[in-house]
């Protein structure tokens, strides 16, 4: 009969610590921006990893700084003590991919501190994978095409002044 | 009976026509200029090719079409409504090429909402867009609000009759001096200084919010074009929201504001006639209709309790108002939050505002405040003839530069015209809902297509479908035309099906 009871006991520790082992594991899942956008309300003032390329600008201002990550849905705000963002290297923009950031921190619906903006302020950032620049890639066609309208428009703007000349 | 159209009349048009195709080549070549100074290779290829296709186009057509005779006023009113759709084919080539459309019908979809300064965008990945395509969706605002036809034919305009009836084809009736091409002119350098002066302000406090010194002044200018010319695009994906900044709000508020003013007052504040302000009948309308509005998205916000303090509701809700009354269309929200996040009575302010517009003669959308002033005045007028006996002589006067009296003229002419922006909205909303979407939404996003805001609940997408992509293509040609022009070209292509 003790026995019984043990291992019952023992089955629901087990079963608990998986559970719960399974739920943190769910919980370290990283949230898109389009969750985080359409159901702002429910994850408003929680806890949430968000992952993305940071774009544009780093922001420094005073002790901390603003990156806005975009998650290629939407990019968010985040806001974050300065010395995490020295960690990027490089941001998003045509000549760049950005690094691939995971932050860590508590999501707002509508931010008392930055005027009601929809962001996040982050305690933890880490560099999932590094930004490289990108070199611009040019299709052939493409050049063929504009050299052959580039003849094209020069020898029209030859032709216009050349009767500019005789009508005057 | 109809009269077929006489081949002259084609001729003129096409010749006309052909000039602003090449007008609108030669302003591909400033984005050139900011391909060189980027170090772009690709993007100037883009550009090369959307000056090649305009040139020769516009070669073709004044030659083929070659005539000295000038324009009448349908002629003018034909070209204009043409060159409008001439150059969203033309502007898109680049846009096309640049790779982030899914189509060219996106690509043409953001070339009309340029244009039309609308700012509604189809763009894919704008983050990563380069700074020369970059500059060209802004430019385009810059040009459209301006009017593309005039900018184009002031080039190469020598008459001064065909210049005044396509000004006024691009819904600008009044003239601020005599002679259209030195309004035209006027209207340049009241631009060209406040682009100087809003690009350095911009600039200069993007870089103390700490952006990199050629990003804030890129921005600044970009930003500058785009918030008075009222047309709301943005160079990155999350519109003003980016920039996280109070000082730029306060900034892009005071430019949008500014934007939505007749160019008529803009010259008499230039020439010291500040009682003008406060007397003009559009200015007083504007601050009437932006309270009501206001209050309106306030208590519908306040109801729901998402901005907890007033200062930050007042902050969040007065900038997207502002932004939807002038026909700008920044965000300091995103799309999604409009429909999540606000309620319908707050969304209601908000379309209320888009659907009113700023003044006319100025670079907004909409109804505009004359129109809405005249119409308040005349039923003012109705009201006091009702009241005061019968051989009362009710006389109702307005302020609009000078004292002018009330006309039956006047009060059909705004009603004529609120009229068709109504039907506008009311359609582009039924053929919204009738693909699914929900009434409100529809509503918002038809009006502010219509009324070339920008302020987007988040339909207009790349998935939406495309029959619902050309309507607001269509809706943003119209609104921005204010009518005439498009039905005399309708009248024109039915004169030519039917016509003796």
């Amino acid at each position: 009969m003790i026995t019984l009871i043990e291992k019952t006991i023992k089955l629901i520790i087990f079963v608990s610590t998986f559970c719960f082992l399974l739920s943190a594991f769910a919980l370290a899942e990283p949230v898109s921006s389009s969750d985080l956008i359409n159901n702002a309300k429910q994850y408003d003032g929680k806890e949430v990893i968000y992952s993305g390329e940071v774009i544009g600008d780093v922001m420094v201002r005073g002790k901390f700084a603003w990156i806005n990550v975009n998650d290629t849905k939407n990019a968010i705000g985040i806001w974050l003590p300065q010395p995490l963002v020295k960690e990027i290297s490089t941001t998003g923009h045509y000549k760049a991919k950005g690094d691939i950031v995971e932050v860590k921190g508590k999501f707002n619906r509508a931010c008392i501190e930055h005027g009601g903006d929809l962001d996040i302020h982050a305690s933890i950032l880490q560099i999932i994978q590094k930004g490289e620049n990108v070199d611009e890639v040019i299709s052939p066609r493409k050049i063929k095409v504009a050299i052959a309208f580039l003849i094209i428009c020069l020898t029209l703007t030859v032709i216009y002044f050349i009767r500019l000349g005789y009508g005057s | 009976m109809v009269l077929k159209p006489h081949l002259d009349d084609l001729k003129i048009i096409g010749y006309y026509l052909g000039k602003i195709t090449i007008g609108i080549g030669l302003f591909m070549l400033i984005p050139i200029i900011c391909a060189l100074g980027f170090r772009e290779v690709g993007p100037t290829f883009d550009f090369f090719i959307g000056i090649g296709v305009s040139f020769l186009l516009g070669f073709i057509l004044t030659k083929i079409c070659f005539t000295d005779k000038d324009l009448n006023w349908m002629q003018g009113m034909i070209v204009v409504s043409l060159s409008w759709l001439v150059a969203t084919i033309i502007g898109a080539i680049p846009l096309h090429l640049s790779g982030h459309f899914k189509s060219y019908l996106d690509a043409c979809f953001d070339a009309m909402s340029g244009f039309a300064t609308t700012g509604l965008s189809l763009a894919q990945d704008l983050d990563h867009i380069s700074y020369t395509h970059n500059l060209w969706r802004h430019l385009i605002m810059f040009i459209g609000g301006q009017g593309i036809v005039i900018v184009a034919l002031s080039l190469f305009m020598k008459g001064l009759s065909g210049a005044f009836k396509m000004y006024v084809g691009e819904a600008r009736d009044e003239r601020v001096l005599p002679n259209v091409i030195h309004t035209s002119r006027f209207i340049w350098l009241v631009s060209i200084i406040f682009l100087v002066l809003g690009t350095l302000a911009l600039g200069i406090t993007g870089l103390l919010n700490g952006m990199k010194a050629h990003n804030a002044f890129f921005h600044g200018a970009c930003i500058f074009m785009t918030a008075f010319d009222t047309g709301g695009f943005a160079p990155q994906s999350q519109s003003i929201l980016y920039y996280h900044s109070m000082a730029i709000e306060v900034i892009t508020i005071i430019l949008m504001v500014l934007g939505a003013i007749n160019f008529k007052l803009h010259y008499h504040l230039w020439t010291g006639n500040f009682k003008e302000l406060f007397r003009n009948i559009e200015m007083r309308t504007f601050f009437v209709t932006v309270i009501i509005a206001f209050i309106i998205v306030a208590i519908g916000l306040d109801k729901i309790g998402i901005y907890q303090h007033a200062l930050i509701l007042f902050r969040k809700g007065f900038y997207q108002l502002i932004s939807g009354h002038t026909g700008t269309g920044f965000q300091t929200v995103y799309a999604k939050q409009f429909i999540n996040d606000w309620n319908q009575f707050s969304l209601t302010g908000v379309i209320f505002a888009m659907a009113l517009g700023g003044a006319v003669c100025s670079t907004t959308g909409a109804i505009k405040m004359l129109r809405i002033g005249i119409i308040m005045k005349a039923v003012k007028e109705d009201i006091r003839r009702i009241m005061l006996p019968e051989k009362a002589i009710v006389v109702q006067r307005f302020h609009h530069i000078k004292n002018i009296f009330l006309e039956d003229k006047q009060v059909r002419a705004a009603l004529l015209i609120s009229l068709c922006y109504l039907i506008l909205y009311a359609a582009g909303a039924l053929i919204g809902m009738f693909f699914g979407y929900p009434f409100v939404n529809s509503l918002f996003e038809s009006t502010s297509a219509a009324a070339n805001v920008g302020l987007s609940c988040g339909i207009t997408d790349t998935a939406m479908p495309a029959l619902l992509k050309v309507t607001y293509i269509i809706q943003m040609w119209a609104g921005r035309l204010e009518f005439m022009s498009i039905f005399t070209l309708l009248g024109f292509l039915i004169a030519a099906i039917k016509g003796k």
